[in-house]
């Protein structure tokens, strides 16, 4: 079904600390994936993983199991201690994403990469309008016409059910379901072949969680969009995901379809975690 | 006896300010970071454009200080005493006599010479402030030269207002490079920055930022194609009293008749031009 890897991650590994002899030795025991002695918490260690054209991936784990962090780092908002990125679109897929300039990562962000947080303040202006916030991607990209960025924007909120009345109305005017869909439009506003979805329906009742999550399974089907969503919560998974890796102390500790993932877990986290369900 | 030092700085501290001011001329457009002083004025009024003022002035010089194009105003009158008591230079009104022009919120409308050097003070220069609250990161976004911030501001204007409704301070991009804050002078004055004769100097000294546009520098305003930068207009109006209309105007109301009418802003333009048609204007 997917035969090209779009985006290959090869041990991405982010540390907040400097690590000392212990914690650095092959095996050494941590208390999760912190170092009892130095204090260096190992947010994500040797993170490897292939996105397929078209595919969604999700990837689901604990609350600080480094989902966030692996997120963060695919996105240039945090700096990766070590590891290797390539991206089909950039390079002919041969330049390693992470050694690039501010001003590659920049533009890789602003092109080829869109991002929905779970909190809408990280990725939206609050105070401005709506309008402005979906534009300021196409603005970063170089576009320089209002007349076609205002186009634009309006179909992507059209595309995401706001009201185009309300286009210049400001994000803190809207409920947590509005601003995460005017999130979802900024995000697609530059055409990425990707796109990052954080945790996006945490905190939103059942009902709008369920139209926000129809709203993304829609625009994988007709843009065809690669997409990694994470998330903790295994029906998010389950609705979203073809493929899934499961996140446990910052490393990965299974892989595969999500179905067999969620029918015939093999780790026993995994396992814990599924048949934990309530 | 005069019991500060020649124009009120000492040495070292003039030393310092030239050679942040090097830097700007050197870098036009980029700000540089200095060790602002305490003046003897509060900061926001104008304390950077003084200590800009006070490391250039020499005893050759002729100064004019104008606040809202007003040679006249409380602040331009207490500045110009300052230089003059620490100094004892000559002072004057006229634009084309002065060789050290320090302003607060216009270009006066007479053309600037290569012999002349004017001094803007700035309250904000970080053109990317409203945007971005860090430091850190503007100062990143200028080196990166991602000034998407910038344009963003603008077209939240004109969502909101059909318009680009930024009255001063309007952002312009110096040498295609960096893009900076005019200083809150009105758009009017935006042309005039661009491939000047004069040296313009932007002092920000609560911001402790010192730049610069050289001469004869390429300076644009940024706009998008299909809303592009504009000037105020003054269609149909002019100054009551010398008639012209292609000059920056100020509004006014008669205090008598309610009425609205318009003079020039800038004062000792308005004075020259009287003087030359021999007559004067009395309020």
């Amino acid at each position: 079904m997917f035969d090209k890897p779009i985006l290959q991650i090869e041990n991405l590994s982010k540390q907040y600390g400097e690590g000392c002899p212990h914690c650095q030795q092959k095996g050494a025991e941590l208390e999760r994936n912190f170092c009892p002695i130095c204090k260096t918490v190992y947010a994500c260690k040797d993170i490897s993983f292939d996105l397929y054209e078209g595919e969604i991936l999700g990837i689901v784990g604990e609350s600080g199991s480094g989902k966030s962090t692996l997120m963060k780092s695919l996105y240039f908002d945090e700096e990766v201690t070590t590891g290797e990125g390539y991206l089909t679109h950039f390079g002919g897929g041969k330049e390693n994403i992470f050694t690039q300039s501010g001003q590659q990562q920049r533009w890789i962000r602003n092109t080829l990469l869109g991002m929905v947080y779970q909190n809408p303040m990280l990725g939206l202006k609050m105070d401005f309008s709506s309008i402005s916030n979906i534009a300021e991607k196409q603005i970063a990209a170089g576009n320089r016409n209002v007349d076609n960025m205002v186009t634009r924007s309006n179909e992507l909120l059209d595309k995401v059910n706001i009201p185009i009345n309300r286009s210049k109305e400001p994000p803190k005017n809207f409920s947590g379901g509005m601003q995460q869909r005017v999130q979802i439009a900024k995000a697609l506003s530059s055409n990425p072949p990707i796109l990052l979805l954080d945790e996006v329906t945490t905190g939103l009742d059942l009902s709008v969680q369920a139209a926000v999550l129809d709203l993304i399974k829609t625009i994988q089907r007709v843009l065809g969009i690669s997409m990694i969503v994470v998330s903790h919560d295994l029906a998010v998974i389950r609705m979203l995901a073809d493929r899934t890796v499961v996140m446990l102390n910052g490393q990965i500790i299974e892989e595969g379809l999500t179905d067999r993932i969620l029918e015939d877990p093999a780790h026993p986290y995994t396992q814990q975690l599924v048949y934990s369900l309530l | 006896m005069n019991k500060f030092p020649f124009a009120f700085l000492d040495e070292q501290s003039k030393k310092e300010i030239r050679r942040a001011i090097l830097k700007g001329v050197a870098i036009p457009g980029y700000q540089v970071p200095f060790a602002s002083r305490e003046m003897p004025i509060g900061r926001g009024w104008g304390t950077g454009g003084l200590q800009v003022t006070l490391a250039l002035v020499g005893k050759e010089d002729v100064l004019k200080v104008i606040d809202q194009g007003s040679d006249e105003s409380v602040n331009a009158v207490n500045i110009k005493k300052l230089v003059q008591d620490t100094t004892g230079i000559e002072t004057t009104i006229h634009t084309s006599e002065a060789t050290l022009i320090q302003t607060r919120h216009r270009i006066p409308e007479v053309p600037l010479r290569s012999d002349q050097i004017l001094v803007l003070q700035v309250p904000e220069p970080e053109p990317l402030r409203p945007v971005e609250r860090s430091e850190f990161k503007t100062k990143q976004l200028h080196a990166e030269k991602e000034y998407s911030g910038a344009w963003l501001l603008l077209f939240e204007q004109i969502m909101r207002y059909n318009q680009t409704t930024q009255g001063a301070d309007y952002p312009v991009l110096v040498h295609d490079r960096y893009v900076m804050n005019p200083s809150p002078i009105p758009r009017f004055d935006n042309p005039k920055i661009n491939n000047s004769d004069a040296l313009m100097l932007f002092g920000a000294g609560r911001e402790k930022k010192i730049y610069a546009v050289p001469p004869y520098t390429k300076v644009a305003s940024i706009a998008f194609d299909d809303y592009p930068f504009e000037i105020e207009r003054f269609e149909g109006k002019s100054c009551k009293v010398t008639g012209l209309s292609n000059i920056f105007l100020d509004e006014m109301t008669d205090e008598v008749t309610g009425e609205t009418y318009y003079l020039c802003n800038d004062t000792s333009f308005m004075k020259e031009f009287l003087e030359k048609r021999g007559t004067v204007y009395v309020r």
